[in-house]
């Protein structure tokens, strides 16, 4: 069994058994129910094997939900351990166990809520708005999913199975080289990004192809909307970052496998080129993640604004200025790295630069909100408090792109409180944004208000009192991931900054509840048009859920903001257009490929990390099996004939007449 | 792959639908756009790795350097194994165009072949590297160009088992629409692994022994 032994589970550690016996027993009471109320067929059938993206990307959406909370509480424990700690007294974490914990924070909350929650969003919305019935893809896309599912469970058997890295969420060699990590911990980090990000370079190239070539007739490239936009630069930005990181992890596994000399600290090997390598990756993938959260506030203002998107052209050139310029800041994550004047200079100025598209877009949402008949609800919200948040943490960004003031706040918790600043106030409320406002498209039915605005508060607040004593006790001097400190003076922030996270927490209870309360409500509160907020793009044109195949008729686009024009004129006629003739098409046919590729890269990863080289081998011939046996397929879809089509899109026809009635043909 | 390549793409249309009436791309269209993306992103890979490679090039930590490793005879063998089975594979391309069992089988074995001898070629030459105390965990030199280049070499062995699997398939199956863009797929991939090679040679074989 390779390094694998008895020993390997922590039986003399309370706080892992205890965590990992609730995760067991949470996991096995979930399968049980699942098993006994007989609703494995229906999960086996309609959503594990299921090649739809709208389904892909609910999925991709509750594995970063589930895992938001996982990471939610390591951050619990650090800042707990940060406010007992001080003073010099020692906590209830030990040193070895804190620096897992907040490797472990960091990796989960960027690989595996950040990113899942971004590809979720992409996955559901973008084919809906362009009109098209599904990805280029579609079983790639089952694949993708379940690799990143694949890496989530090895990072989460690590808490039981031996132990997580002890390195930071980069795991920077020489301390993540065999040397200085001898144990499974960095090995573990390792495979579980590299099968994830297999994953997420399959969804990068699946929905980046899906955008540039499939649209609805007449939907030019200037036509999409903005949101696809964004998807578009983020996705080029996933094909054109993550193969650096495949290459680089890479590397560090040849270091720690078979005794490489890539970053080693002898025989010629250069830690620093890791930190190149890995922040070359590591800027754009910054925006990979904020760029699909910029799209979602675009449509989210506009569309509670009443307005179409001020400066739409404006907007897409900012987009792509970004993915551009993305790729020209990386060194800024390493000014002490001593590249000298003229390098530092460069870059600095190059990190300016890039906040000025940010800029343009900033005001474009100003303008569209100005003079609008601005509706107050939760996605707006979110939108509103993005707003701010996102101009204090780009400004402390800017800040910390002037190298010499860069040299006194490096590895400080000032930049602790900068990038929260952004990833919370950026990524993360545009995911929560994104999530108020489609959900009623993927399911049928509007989260309910209130709970919304109560954990809108909750976080906003929360943020505010975790983070802004952060930016104070980093101008004190204290340094990022100590796990005690000793400084009396650093006291009342740190326990003002646990205070924080308590109402941060209190922020995710009210989501939790606010999704329990609708489900409970929800004959209360159907979406029947499908058109809850009066959109403006594509997808609002569809029934909420909309069917398997998104469109009965691919809708033909004559303008900006495809939906709304069909919309004002279909008032202002009182009737919708004639209807068209309906042609069978072919889907394609759902396949378990994605889960038993899944399947194999997590029993090859596990082995990998164990050094169980039989099971490596297993590993490896089960996924090449798997991929004989799908490309040995003789049906690959299936065809939804033209009376299906009709009779679905006949009833989306008859509740949007009945929906006309309701509205008033403009003056 | 010029003509080749346009004989594929103009008889597999034929079969594959060409544009549909809805103004969506074919399937072959989308297929081979999506695999152009995919090779950019593996290259990208490659060329992280010919960065450290450049970074490490002159780190030989007291050990031999490429000017006292390097059989440039060898290398030329390698290239024109697989530049040939670039050639090869065209005309597999081509003989699959016209439908032609027999040929298209016998134009992928030949590639199969020049690939197995050109991965043979390198293991030898790895070997005995490493038999000679120039092995990957001797300098952070050789770590890179063992990486380097064997990271190319197990792309072609990737090639091979695909390649295989993919004969295989065309023998039961025949020329159908999937297994045309396979095929497609294949000769895309089998050329850009040509073009990396171009680079290994260039920036590893020709500077390094030249030093």
């Amino acid at each position: 069994m390779g390094k694998l032994t008895w020993s390997a589970i922590p039986f003399d550690q309370p706080i892992p058994m205890t965590a990992s016996a609730v995760m067991l027993l949470g996991i096995a009471a979930v399968l049980v129910w699942v098993v006994l109320k007989g609703h494995l067929p229906y999960l086996w059938r309609e959503w594990i094997t299921s090649v739809d993206h709208k389904r892909i990307g609910v999925m991709y959406c509750m594995l970063a939900a589930v895992m938001l909370v996982r990471g939610f509480i390591d951050a619990l424990m650090m800042r707990s351990q940060l406010a007992l700690s001080t003073g010099g007294a020692a906590g209830y974490l030990p040193p070895e166990h804190y620096d897992q914990i907040f490797s472990a924070h960091g990796t989960i909350m960027i690989f595996f809520v950040a990113m899942p929650f971004m590809i979720g969003l992409m996955n559901f919305v973008a084919p809906l708005q362009l009109g098209i019935r599904d990805v280029a893809f579609p079983t790639l896309n089952s694949v993708s999913l379940w690799l990143t599912a694949s890496g989530v469970l090895l990072v989460n058997v690590s808490l039981i199975i031996g132990e997580f890295a002890r390195t930071g969420w980069l795991a920077y060699p020489p301390l993540s080289e065999l040397q200085f990590s001898p144990g499974v911990g960095v090995d573990y980090y390792l495979w579980a990004l590299q099968i994830s990000g297999v994953g997420t370079l399959l969804s990068g190239i699946n929905l980046a192809t899906t955008i540039l070539k499939m649209h609805a007739p007449g939907m030019s490239y200037t036509r999409m909307p903005i949101f696809c936009w964004t998807a578009l630069a983020s996705n080029l930005l996933i094909v054109a970052a993550f193969p650096i990181l495949t290459a680089t992890f890479a590397m560090l596994l040849l270091d720690r496998y078979l005794g490489f000399h890539f970053f080693t600290n002898e025989l010629g090997g250069n830690p620093m080129m890791y930190i190149n390598l890995i922040w070359a990756w590591g800027h754009p993938e910054v925006y990979i993640l904020v760029l699909p959260a910029f799209g979602v506030f675009s449509e989210v203002i506009s569309t509670f604004s009443g307005k179409p998107l001020f400066g739409y052209r404006s907007m897409v050139a900012a987009t792509m200025a970004i993915c551009l310029l993305s790729f020209l800041v990386w060194l800024h994550h390493f000014f002490t790295m001593g590249a000298g004047a003229d390098v530092n200079g460069f870059f600095g100025i190059m990190t300016m630069i890039i906040a000025v598209p940010t800029g343009v877009k900033i005001f474009n949402w100003l303008f569209t909100l100005y003079g609008g008949r601005v509706r107050f609800t939760v996605p707006l919200l979110w939108s509103l408090a993005f707003m701010l948040t996102f101009v204090i943490g780009g400004m402390t960004g800017v800040l910390m792109a002037v190298p010499p003031a860069d040299f006194v706040l490096h590895n400080s918790v000032f930049l602790v409180a900068h990038f929260h600043n952004v990833v919370i106030g950026g990524v993360l409320f545009g995911a929560f944004a994104g999530y108020t406002y489609w959900f009623p498209k993927a399911f049928g039915f509007t989260l309910d208000e209130r709970w919304g605005k109560a954990a809108f508060w909750c976080w906003v607040i929360g943020f505010y009192v975790a983070f802004m004593p952060l930016y104070g006790l980093g101008l004190l001097g204290m340094t990022r991931r100590m796990q005690h400190s000793v400084e009396p003076s650093w006291t009342p922030l740190l326990h003002l900054a646990a205070v924080g996270a308590l109402i941060i927490l209190a922020g995710i209870v009210c989501q939790a509840v606010q999704l329990v309360v609708s489900i409970r409500t929800r004959q209360r509160r159907w979406d029947v048009t499908g058109d809850p907020w009066d959109g403006r793009t594509l997808e609002w044109a569809t029934p909420s859920p909309p069917p398997s195949f998104n469109f009965s008729v691919m809708p033909n686009v004559t303008g900006e903001e495809a939906y709304w024009g069909t919309k004002q004129r279909a008032i202002k006629e009182q009737r919708l257009a004639d209807e068209p003739q309906y042609v069978p098409i072919e889907m394609p046919l759902n396949s378990p490929t994605g889960f038993v590729t899944a399947f194999f890269t997590t029993v090859t990863g596990f082995a990998l990390i164990w050094h169980i080289w039989w099971q490596v081998a297993f590993g490896l011939l089960g996924a090449f099996a798997t991929f004989v046996v799908f490309a040995w397929r003789d049906r690959v879809e299936h065809e939804i004939t033209a009376e299906q089509l009709a009779k679905i899109d006949r009833e989306r026809r008859r509740v949007r007449t009945e929906a006309l009635a309701n509205r008033v043909p403009p003056a | 792959m010029s003509s080749s390549e346009a004989t594929l793409t103009d008889r597999a249309a034929v079969h594959d639908q060409g544009a549909k009436p809805s103004g969506q791309p074919s399937k072959r269209i989308l297929v081979g756009y999506g695999f152009w993306v995919f090779l950019l992103s593996d290259i990208i890979m490659f060329s992280a790795i010919f960065a450290a490679y450049a970074v490490l090039s002159g780190a030989t930590a007291g050990g031999p350097s490429g000017a006292q490793l390097f059989h440039l005879n060898v290398a030329a063998i390698e290239t024109a194994c697989l530049l040939l089975s670039s050639f090869t594979c065209g005309l597999a391309a081509i003989a699959a165009g016209v439908r032609s069992q027999q040929w298209t089988q016998l134009g992928l074995l030949v590639t199969g072949l020049l690939g197995a001898a050109f991965v043979a070629l390198e293991v030898r030459e790895f070997a005995a590297m490493i038999a000679h105390g120039a092995g990957p965990q001797r300098s952070a030199f050789l770590s890179a160009f063992f990486a380097l280049v064997g990271c190319h070499g197990i792309h072609v062995s990737a090639g091979l088992l695909w390649l295989g699997t993919m004969m295989a398939q065309l023998y039961a199956k025949g020329f159908r629409a999937d297994i045309m863009r396979r095929l497609l797929c294949f000769n895309l991939f089998w050329h850009a692994l040509d073009i990396i090679w171009v680079g290994v040679l260039t920036v590893v074989y020709l500077l390094g022994a030249g030093q």
